[in-house]
């Protein structure tokens, strides 16, 4: 007979860098029910940021998350300048897509490294975060900071490029691009990544769609979605392609983050080679007005932000979807029949932000 | 005894936990463990059991829920012992000061040793960090009291 034990899986577990927990009734070493318990990292920054005045908010959307921070600045700014009626210079529009990708691009090493290290391929996490500390040092070199570069300001950025900051920047992505390739036969061809990977946590295509599912984990079970494509910021004129893979599985999904990867560096490329002359900020006037609405790709999906002004500096409302909200109904349906072992791995695979969820 | 206390200075093992933070300590903690900063040389271990853990590493504001998670850690783990607060918001509130679901600042719930600032705390500041408490940890020991 099947021996049922109820596991509680954190909020404090090695593999998991945020508190969530995860009550898992486990028959014998299969999983059965799985629920999730939330609010260990709910701080109210909507409530305060209705309490700030709307300029002060970029801080303070950008700590939501200190992993895709550019991406949540992005999009704030994007729907404060929409209530303004102003447009940021074109300048500006490549600026932001330069460094929302760059983020893009040291998020998904991250991952790669977190899911390596989750089943104990610990020499490919260390290879891995090796060559993440050169978009690191990019960072830092161009915005001053290594994490939360609050780069992006209300009317466009903040901080300029120089030429040589730019020919720099070129070419540490390449070199990085270099190693990256270096990596990617083990990445995706070892024995022990596809073990581990290789059907695990099957989310097919008519699941993905009913789940409402976004991002990375979407376009793993063959969905070409991918809020880029709408085209805000520059996007529109970097001729971006979706990257979709078939399997569903976690292989899939490490494959999209793999892939994307250098997609990202190309995309950084393109942008800087056509990045125009002029302005970078327009200055805001006025106070907002109105509602709107901005979806914008964050590295883990997609992440909306729903803004209320009413004429005074402070907002009326502020509101935020982020993408693993979306995706913790799919790790639900993905855990059960599971096996024990498997639970980082899966856990993983939708790349939780439980900071970004709670807020 | 005295062997424990000196092996313990000379390998301390850390503990992490994310009290309500953005992430951006916590990946920059992961990032002292990687080859470019590596804690390692120093002898020190990420370790997930509050009961192997020296040095408690604190991230973030401490929300309402997250107090009893911390203190619960902090109480498993043996004398002995160390925290420090990483990043701003560990250190004071930082922007989230205001937030209604924040304490604001480890040291409201247990006793901070060495505190860290930075948004995010950068590696270098991290690791200088644990060094000194580990320096704090070992003059509270009988090795260094009875001198």
């Amino acid at each position: 007979m099947a021996v049922k034990t109820i596991l509680p899986f954190g909020p404090q577990h090695p593999v998991l860098p945020e508190p969530i927990q995860l009550r898992i009734t486990l028959e014998d070493e299969n999983i059965g029910q799985v629920l999730p318990a939330l609010g260990y990292v709910h701080r109210g920054i909507e409530k305060a940021g209705e309490n700030n005045d709307y300029p002060l908010n970029v801080f303070l959307v950008e700590r939501i998350c200190g992993i895709c921070s550019a991406t949540h600045g992005l999009a704030y700014c994007l729907a404060v300048e929409r209530l303004l009626g102003i447009e940021p210079p074109p300048r500006a529009n490549y600026l932001r897509v330069v460094w929302a990708e760059l983020h893009r691009l040291h998020s998904h090493l991250l991952w790669w490294g977190l899911l390596a290290d989750a089943f104990g391929f610990e020499s490919l996490f260390m290879q891995i975060w090796r060559v993440r500390e050169m978009v690191m040092d990019v960072l830092e070199k161009t915005a001053g900071n290594r994490v939360i570069i609050s780069v992006n300001a209300i009317g466009g950025v903040r901080r300029d490029l120089s030429e040589e900051q730019i020919s720099e920047m070129l070419h540490t992505l390449e070199e990085c691009e270099k190693q990256l390739y270096a990596l990617l036969p083990v990445m995706l061809n070892d024995y022990t990544v596809k073990k581990r990977t290789a059907g695990k946590g099957v989310l097919t295509s008519e699941q993905a769609l009913r789940l409402g599912v976004v991002g990375p984990t979407l376009r793993a079970s063959g969905v070409a979605q991918d809020l880029r494509m709408t085209g805000y910021a520059a996007y529109g004129e970097l001729g971006f392609e979706p990257i979709v893979e078939q399997g569903g599985d976690c292989y899939a999904r490490a494959v999209v983050r793999a892939r994307e990867c250098f997609q990202t560096i190309e995309l950084v490329r393109r942008a800087l080679q056509q990045l125009p002359d002029g302005d970078i900020l327009t200055k805001p006037r006025g106070n907002p007005n109105g509602k709107a609405i901005v979806r914008v790709e964050a590295p883990r999906g997609e992440l909306m932000y729903f803004v209320v002004g009413n004429g005074t500096k402070n907002l009326e409302r502020m509101r935020v979807r982020t993408p693993t909200l979306a995706n913790v109904p799919a790790l639900l349906e993905m855990l059960p029949g599971a096996e024990f072992a498997d639970i980082p791995v899966i856990t993983l695979s939708i790349d939780p932000c439980i900071s970004c969820t709670e807020r | 005894m005295k062997l424990i206390d000196r092996a313990r200075m000379k390998s301390p093992w850390v503990l992490h936990y994310n009290s309500g933070s953005c992430n951006g300590c916590d990946i920059e903690i992961f990032a002292c463990m990687t080859p470019m900063y590596d804690l390692e040389r120093f002898g020190i271990v990420n370790v997930g059991n509050p009961k192997h853990a020296d040095v408690l590493l604190v991230t973030g504001p401490v929300t309402y829920r997250g107090a009893r998670v911390l203190r619960n850690l902090y109480e498993q783990m043996p004398s002995p012992k160390a925290v420090v607060a990483v990043g701003t918001c560990a250190c004071s509130g930082g922007v989230f000061r205001n937030c209604y679901n924040c304490i604001g600042g480890v040291d409201k719930v247990i006793p901070v040793d060495v505190y860290v600032p930075g948004c995010a705390a950068k590696p270098e500041a991290i690791i200088e960090g644990v060094l000194m408490a580990v320096e704090r940890m070992s003059e509270h020991t009988p090795l260094k009291r009875g001198k």
